[in-house]
């Protein structure tokens, strides 16, 4: 299904990618739309996905073109907020066709698991996407109980 | 090619075509035209200059790329606001832009495309004589 693009890169990370793309697709296809009392309206600057496992929380925000140093990321309690500019320089002497690109102030809020610890938190930008990862507290994973 | 041959192709197309969207997300873009030549400013966050594949012919621009999204092992989404892993929009171009050479750069996340006029194309300016 990904013949006509795949066939331009080598054989040697073909099957790698088709790998990333099945499980990336896996994991986020028909994820159902949240009716959080945070949540934005679709299509809401930047867009976010947020994975669980059992030891982490991530956040991705999709924010292409950010200054890291304009981004406000905050944490109180499983509350994480993320707010900040993104600046889209205007080329004033010529003539605009599309404008499509988001431009100004942004704000988004995402609920969290209650059991995430606020102390360990890690933010990094790269290729446009803001990974924030959140550790768990131990308490809350599960744990196998033996049997004596 | 006789018509049956044509629309064969066709439909083998539009079927292929029709897959490739589904899948794909349409990068949001800006475009401007200045005398030089014509903008094109594309998001596709989360993909990599070696992810990224630019195609120009004399009519079409075709943009494409692919995620590469850095995951723990066994994660659940509990929400996506992205639902694909990869970008794909094309654009019809038109015969004054000088394709050969157009220069791409990739920046966090943003293709930015400078499509120049032919030399002949480019905007003089006419001054009117007075008498």
């Amino acid at each position: 299904m990904f013949g006509s693009l795949f066939a331009s890169f080598d054989g040697s990370a073909l099957d790698e990618m088709r790998r990333i793309e099945t499980e990336l697709n896996r994991i986020f296809e028909r994820v159902p739309s949240s009716t959080g009392i945070r949540s934005a309206r679709p299509g809401a600057f930047p867009p976010i996905n947020v994975g669980f496992t059992p030891e982490r929380v991530d956040v991705y925000m999709f924010a292409a073109g950010l200054d890291p140093a304009k981004v406000d990321i905050t944490i109180q309690q499983n509350v994480l907020a993320v707010s900040g500019v993104r600046e889209v320089p205007v080329d004033a002497s010529a003539d605009y066709y599309r404008k499509e690109r988001f431009e100004g102030e942004f704000r988004r809020v995402v609920t969290l698991p209650d059991d995430v610890d606020p102390e360990r938190v890690e933010a990094r930008y790269r290729d446009g996407v803001l990974q924030i990862t959140l550790q768990r507290r131990e308490a809350a994973r599960p744990r196998q109980i033996s049997i004596n | 090619m006789t018509a049956n041959e044509v629309a064969r192709r066709d439909t083998g197309d539009a079927a292929a075509r029709a897959r490739e969207q589904e899948l794909a997300l349409a990068a949001v873009v800006d475009i401007y035209e200045d005398g030089r030549g014509i903008t094109v400013q594309a998001e596709m966050p989360g993909v990599s200059k070696d992810r990224l594949k630019v195609q120009a012919d004399r009519n079409t621009l075709l943009i494409e790329g692919d995620m590469m999204i850095d995951m723990p092992a066994g994660i659940e989404a509990v929400y996506a606001d992205v639902r694909a892993t990869r970008y794909r929009r094309s654009f019809t171009l038109s015969g004054e832009l000088d394709t050969d050479r157009i220069e791409a750069s990739l920046k966090d996340g943003v293709l930015t495309l400078s499509i120049p006029k032919r030399a002949e194309f480019t905007p003089r300016k006419i001054e009117v004589k007075t008498a």
